[in-house]
């Protein structure tokens, strides 16, 4: 087989594998965020730990109810949606008229309230969640050995963006959310409940990061910091994007797991801090993002 | 002024049974207190302008009537119906369509989208082919972003997406403000058209000559009160009283 640079097609092929893998959970997470934001004005820095909770609702499905990976899959993100609703209603709701420096407080003492409490009940050594016996073992691809669960994370991140983009972009519900988004007192005028719409946007947010949550808890093990690991590189993500973009989120999450990946194979020296280095240059050159409305 | 003589109208059906009557009618923005008791009918099937300076308070008369001055207080009345307390969309299901001073034209939705976005709320609302009729530049330009569109043609797509919804009461902001005397003489013509196909529009505008072609009657305001009411066949003989409340 042909190298590339001198390194071998295998490594190469492995990191950008593990690349599009955290991309995929860039993808979901920063979508999540970017309608969140897009919507309601409110950075949710809850998000990590909410991606948390859906790993950790899969997990006691699993042990306490022996709820398998696939049911988990559909419970998860409503459960733990319904638990952002309920946020959102007690808590979030009442903030909309105040300096987005306030949500963001707000989310982020949620975020570490959420987190304190799973690491008194659980410690912080992580609990294993197996891969399901459907998508144990793998292919080899010849430059390359996939295993099929990864292969599956990436197929159904990749569908599960395509079809939040269509929803938004594409139907009647999206014009509504994006119409929403742009003057919601017009909206309202006009007879549409825009308060639900907003509380039930902050649930479907939340229930992508627990989406993604149950798609990590195989991968990585499941721990309270699995989501504050994860965050902050998620936020970058979307600041890329730029705020509140759904077709950037999706595209820059992919995209900047793959360089990050990449960065891994070339220089592994960079490979945590290359996405926060594009931001920065990306802050300078285009301070909307790459897919911000000013861009 | 007094409440009875707000209310006369050209006939007896404003004075029997309006189909809005505003009493009493104040708003703040914050701390600013800027109706102060605002007072006047609407009957069915009338066209009602509010006149009057910059500043006065026909913007806040509309967003108070539409819901969407939080702190507001008096009596508004839409078929019976008190809405002083009903959020905006309570309101608008009611049977009010709001066509705001500047647009509100979705910059994220296509000229399609905006058509489509207000909900059918009473039946008998305008097929969209009826308002292609209306307005045939928009069909052109149907897949064109909204704001894309020339300032005309956003205030047809403006004043054509409330036409859909079966709204009664049409509250028009400004509608010809900035556009081209042709433009304007086209708004004229389809404010006329949905007089007599029986529709009941409330206009405010600072363009009394246009407001003269389609009004009944036109109301005065002046720091947050209905200080007048004038019929539009007597417009003439108060048209300098006219020209020193506008300051014309």
């Amino acid at each position: 087989m042909f190298e590339l640079l001198g390194i071998p097609p295998q490594a190469l092929f492995g990191q950008l594998l593990l690349g599009l893998i955290n991309g995929s959970f860039y993808a979901i997470l920063s979508l999540g965020l970017a309608i969140i934001f897009g919507l309601l004005n409110i950075i949710n820095f809850t998000h990590g730990a909410q991606y948390m909770m859906g790993a950790f609702v899969a997990w006691m499905l699993l042990n306490y109810a022996g709820v398998g990976y696939w049911w988990a899959l559909l419970l998860a993100p409503l459960v733990v949606g319904a638990f952002g609703v309920v946020i959102e209603r007690l808590l979030i709701s009442r903030l909309y008229r105040l300096d987005h420096l306030y949500g963001l407080l707000l989310t982020f003492g949620l975020a570490l309230i959420i987190q304190g409490l799973f690491r008194n009940q659980y410690g912080v050594s992580g609990l294993p969640y197996g891969i399901p016996p459907e998508l144990t073992g793998g292919h080899n691809l010849g430059f390359m050995f996939l295993p099929n669960y990864r292969g599956w994370v990436v197929v159904a991140s990749l569908v599960v963006c395509l079809a939040t983009w269509f929803v938004i972009e594409k139907t009647k519900l999206g014009a509504y959310l994006r119409a929403a988004t742009e003057n919601p007192t017009l909206v309202q005028a006009f007879g549409i409940n825009v308060p639900r719409l907003v509380t039930l946007t902050y649930g479907f947010g939340v229930a992508l990061a627990a989406l993604a949550g149950v798609l990590a808890a195989p991968i990585y093990s499941v721990n309270p910091n699995m989501g504050a690991d994860i965050i902050i590189v998620v936020f970058a993500v979307v600041v890329i994007g730029g705020m509140g973009s759904i077709l950037g989120s999706i595209v820059t999450g992919f995209g900047l797991g793959l360089v990050e990946g990449l960065t891994k194979v070339f220089y592994p020296e960079a490979a945590s801090t290359v996405i926060f280095v594009i931001m920065v240059l990306v802050l300078l050159v285009k301070p909307a993002g790459l897919f911000g409305r000013n861009a | 002024m007094a409440e009875a003589q707000l209310a006369a109208t050209p006939s007896a059906v404003a004075a029997d049974a309006p189909l809005l009557k505003v009493r009493g009618l104040e708003a703040w923005y914050g701390e600013s207190h800027v109706l102060h008791g605002i007072d006047f009918d609407v009957a069915p099937g009338e066209v009602v302008t509010l006149l009057g300076r910059n500043g006065a308070g026909k913007t806040t008369t509309l967003r108070s009537i539409i819901g969407i001055m939080q702190k507001r207080r008096g009596s508004i009345a839409f078929d019976g119906v008190e809405t002083i307390r009903l959020p905006s969309r309570a309101i608008a299901r009611l049977g009010i369509g709001y066509c705001p001073e500047e647009r509100g034209i979705f910059s994220s939705l296509s000229v399609h989208e905006n058509l489509l976005l207000p909900p059918q709320v009473k039946p008998g609302g305008l097929s969209v082919e009826q308002i292609f009729e209306l307005f045939p530049n928009l069909k052109e330009r149907l897949a064109s972003q909204g704001t894309k569109l020339s300032g005309g043609e956003q205030q047809m797509l403006a004043i054509g997406r409330i036409l859909r919804t079966g709204a009664r009461l049409l509250l028009l902001d400004e509608p010809t403000e900035g556009l081209a005397p042709v433009i304007v003489e086209q708004i004229g013509r389809t404010i006329a058209r949905l007089k007599q196909e029986g529709f009941t529009i409330i206009l405010v505008e600072q363009n009394f000559r246009f407001a003269s072609t389609v009004a009944d009657r036109h109301y005065v305001v002046e720091q947050g009160k209905v200080v007048d009411m004038i019929p539009n066949a007597e417009l003439d003989a108060n048209i300098d009283k006219l020209h020193a409340y506008l300051g014309v």
